[in-house]
């Protein structure tokens, strides 16, 4: 009785009060926060930083982007070894959703659900998000892997000891553990490529275009165009990660 | 100065000293030229090999081919997204040849019947109708269709 006396008092209920409202306020002179188009915001201050925008309206499933990618960087041909992938979103008359993703999309698609059944389907190619505020890099417990000024997430081959934690870290999958090499390996975003002034191999070889990666920091480049004119999203963005992989035309149920 | 409390300072300036060598001989050299990271490993993925040259690599050989694809459906295509990378054909074109995709499995990675693909962005055939028994090559030329 004594106790819960004391909890109702009067002093405990003006101090409470008091606290509650004084937190309300401060927190309400933060600046809000915006997933989607933060990771947009000007970084690299000596250089590029670079963002990827895929227009799923213009994604035609053939698969090169991954074909390429493998070629290009010299990925194993094993069918579950991906730095990019496609896969097909359907979802069913019945409300119930199948994604599916053979042999990465690199072999094409053959539509697995009767036409009858399908209420919509849709492709969407995944690669590395290269975040801002990568949960892969800070999981990292011996600091193998980074992001770089650029805003591009590498891993250095001869530090990484293989423990596998970042794999499990990045929400989007994107990672895999080379069978031969014995490190984890990533899209790169074509490093390679990109610091000799080319596209990235998926991007040069796309056939509709659908994917494009550039300058934020440059509101001319195509990229900075497509966020500004085009409805885009990023995936999960409640986890914070600071993606700069913007979607134009993503459904809600891409995961 | 207490005897114990100069052992105990020896003893710290020694493993403080053996800390910062292990350290210094530890530390990769390029370490913190960018960042929290070795910065010569940035350079080494710069420096990997580029595999897919891209179109103006072709023009100078094959100009006629490239001229004819820019006329037609095709002309947005890389020659490569087809024909295979081609950095090994640009150094020795006699001995390695790319490859030249003619089956229907192919053609239909693109413009199979599928309602996932958007109709604006593909021209779409039923494959499974439309001449089975033939080759698309046969009658639709890859650089002009």
């Amino acid at each position: 009785m004594t106790e819960q006396k004391t909890s109702l008092s009067r002093r405990n209920f003006l101090r409470n009060a008091g606290v509650t409202a004084g937190t309300l306020v401060i927190t309400s002179t933060l600046p809000s926060f915006n997933a989607v188009l933060y990771a947009a915001v000007k970084r690299n201050t000596k250089g590029p930083w670079f963002g990827i925008a895929i227009d799923i309206e213009k994604c035609i499933g053939c698969g090169t982007c991954a074909k390429t990618c493998k070629i290009e960087n010299d990925v194993p041909q094993e069918p579950f070894f991906f730095r990019s992938w496609v896969e097909q979103y359907t979802i069913r008359k019945d409300g119930s959703l199948k994604v599916e993703s053979p042999n990465g999309g690199i072999d094409g698609f053959k539509q697995s659900v009767p036409a009858e059944e399908i209420e919509k389907t849709f492709f969407v190619p995944k690669m590395c998000n290269h975040c801002s505020k990568s949960p892969c890099v800070q999981v990292c417990p011996v600091g193998a892997t980074y992001e770089t000024e650029e805003g591009i997430v590498l891993v250095d081959e001869k530090y990484c000891i293989g423990c596998k934690y970042c794999i499990q870290a990045c929400p989007y999958g994107c990672r895999y553990f080379h069978p031969d090499k014995h490190v984890v390996d990533k899209c790169t975003l074509c490093f390679h490529r990109v610091k000799k002034g080319l596209n990235p191999a998926c991007m040069d070889n796309c056939p509709t275009k659908a994917r494009i990666s550039g300058d934020l920091n440059d509101p001319a480049s195509e990229v900075s165009k497509f966020i500004r004119t085009k409805n885009v999203y990023v995936l999960k963005p409640h986890l914070n990660t600071g993606s700069k992989l913007y979607y134009n035309a993503l459904n809600q149920e891409v995961r | 100065m207490p005897l114990h409390l100069k052992r105990l300072l020896l003893t710290g300036i020694v493993i403080i000293s053996l800390f910062l060598l292990l350290k210094h001989a530890l530390t990769p050299e390029s370490f913190g030229q960018y960042g929290h990271y070795r910065g010569n490993s940035m350079n080494e993925i710069a420096a990997l090999p580029i595999h897919f040259v891209g179109n103006n690599s072709c023009v100078s050989c094959h100009d006629t081919i490239v001229s004819m694809k820019s006329e037609g459906y095709h002309s947005d295509l890389s020659c490569e997204g087809c024909h295979g990378a081609g950095y090994k054909h640009v150094g020795d074109p006699k001995m390695e040849q790319l490859i030249k995709p003619d089956s229907r499995e192919f053609c239909a990675k693109c413009h199979d019947i599928n309602l996932a693909r958007p109709e604006k962005a593909v021209t779409q055939k039923e494959l499974k109708e439309h001449h089975s028994d033939q080759k698309c090559v046969k009658c639709h030329n890859p650089h002009q269709p």
